[in-house]
């Protein structure tokens, strides 16, 4: 049964009725024996490629498998940022493609996910820095995606918690992308089952796959019995070299920690997305009133989904050095999700050694602000066999062609993130 | 926080080390081939479970050596020197 159109006109007749008529926004399917396709992993890229399996090529006999429930794995994890500031074209591209994504996304899917493109801004330290920041704002400008640059009094009027005159890294300006911003991320993951589930997917909750059986179709093993599919779609984050391996073949990926956090609700005091360029640090505030912040990931193999405490105090001491003025605050929650950090920082999706088994994975700590366009590409890779056009460079097999992607001049291995 | 047993100085904060890998994987011989130097430069089993692992006292005696850690209890089993091998 659907749960009907949302609208400004509905919420009032329900707040009439007593609010009695809202109905579930998915509905509860239990796996059916066959599918065309399975997709595993009911995070927010495998609902969105449900979705558009279903809205975009017209495939409806498809199930998302999900070990937990949705809105529990990473979608309810990250810290809800979204922006397109990359500096490859192929990547500019793709994530822009993505941030248009956002920009349609509440009316595509008819919910309110508050998408608030309230700009990110990248804060420059050093004259190399500001060099790099010109020359990524320049290779966006080239396609056509907006980036700018702010100067260190600019930075104050648009963040006065930022302290400039640091000692070992002063402010020197700041690199600007209005249209990045947050967006709430567990209403992505509702609005995007919701949307599928009207179409026809089969939204399937706790049940996990622990079996794979390579094949015409492929044998899913999972904790509801078995389900068999035409074509399958990897879509599990920190856990896809172990369904790989149930699979029979080796990932470039290794699975670490990242961890994030929230202080007390304060009144509005940071109006934007703001990293930090001399640590790893980023914060926004959320529309509840607290900081929401995070770092870099915990350094070491992880599926542990809590942090450690080394990465608890690098990500305080660099968010109190940018930010002096956040040591009033007590933190409220910590937590941790597992992320798949592919060899060069960027995603893989792709075919797999297994026929007519697909992966979208790879997605490091940026997944979330990927979402729109990854369902999109990892749909068309799914429903078509071949690469969709915005990520021909995200193939598997790029590792051994010697065609990886530099984007970020980070080396070739996850331990250097 | 790990505590871990390096093999000279004895146990300490895992603050004190820097990770280095998965230690499970050997280099190939140099005509060994494009996809055998594939598979060890970039394809890691990635376990959840038990994991061999190099880590190098930093800031301590600055040896590098081999750990055997659970990727999701974090217990640490063993820990060695580079070619020996957990019992």
């Amino acid at each position: 049964m659907s749960s009907g159109r949302y609208s400004g006109f509905r919420l009032l007749r329900e707040a009439m009725a007593g609010h009695q008529g809202w109905r579930r926004a998915w509905h509860p399917a239990e796996a059916k024996p066959h599918y065309r396709i399975a997709i595993i992993g009911g995070g927010g890229h495998g609902l969105a490629s449900a979705y558009h399996l279903a809205k975009t090529y017209g495939i409806r006999d498809i199930a998302v498998l999900e070990q937990g429930a949705i809105g529990q794995g990473n979608l309810g994890r990250n810290t809800t940022i979204v922006r397109s500031n990359y500096f490859t074209a192929p990547n500019i591209r793709f994530y822009d493609a993505a941030l248009q994504g956002w920009e349609r996304f509440e009316q595509e899917l008819n919910f309110n996910a508050m998408v608030s493109q309230r700009g990110t801004l990248n804060l420059i330290h050093t004259e190399g820095q500001r060099d790099l920041f010109a020359r990524r704002a320049n290779a966006m400008a080239l396609e056509g995606v907006d980036a700018e640059y702010v100067d260190p009094a600019g930075v104050k009027a648009l963040v006065p918690l930022v302290e400039l005159t640091n000692a070992r890294y002063p402010v020197l300006g700041g690199f600007l992308q209005r249209r990045g911003g947050t967006v709430r991320h567990d209403a992505v993951g509702w609005a995007y089952a919701r949307a599928a589930s009207d179409l026809g997917v089969d939204i399937v909750e706790h049940t996990g796959v622990i079996g794979i059986t390579p094949g015409h179709p492929i044998t899913l093993s999972t904790t509801a019995g078995p389900v068999t599919a035409e074509r399958v779609l990897l879509a599990v984050a920190g856990h896809s070299s172990t369904l790989a391996a149930m699979a029979g073949f080796r990932l470039p990926i290794e699975t670490y920690a990242l961890q994030a956090f929230v202080t007390e609700s304060v009144k509005p005091v940071l109006d934007l997305v703001v990293t930090y360029g001399g640590g790893h640090f980023y914060a926004s505030q959320s529309d509840k009133g607290g900081i929401v912040f995070g770092g870099a990931t915990d350094g070491h193999n992880s599926y542990a989904q809590r942090g450690s405490w080394p990465q608890v105090e690098e990500t305080m001491t660099a968010g109190l050095t940018l930010m002096p003025a956040l040591s009033r605050l007590k933190v409220l929650r910590q937590w941790a999700g597992v992320m798949d950090m592919s060899m060069d920082g960027s995603p893989i999706v792709s075919d797999t050694p297994v026929p007519h088994l697909y992966l979208s994975t790879g997605w490091c700590y940026g997944g979330f602000k990927a979402i729109p366009a990854g369902g999109l590409v990892a749909a068309h890779l799914v429903a078509t066999g071949t690469p969709h056009p915005l990520a021909e460079h995200f193939r598997l097999g790029r590792f051994r062609a010697g065609a990886q992607i530099d984007e970020r001049g980070a080396g070739p291995y996850p331990w250097a993130h | 926080m790990l505590r871990i047993p390096c093999p000279h100085c004895g146990v300490a904060d895992e603050a004190e080390f820097r990770y280095r890998g998965d230690a499970s994987v050997t280099r190939p011989p140099a005509d060994a081939g494009v996809d055998a130097f594939h598979d060890y430069v970039f394809l890691r089993d990635n376990p959840a479970g038990w994991h061999l692992e190099w880590w190098q006292h930093a800031h301590g005696c600055r040896a590098t050596f081999q750990v055997k850690r659970h990727t999701v209890s974090h217990v640490i089993a063993w820990s060695g020197w580079p070619g020996e091998a957990p019992p």
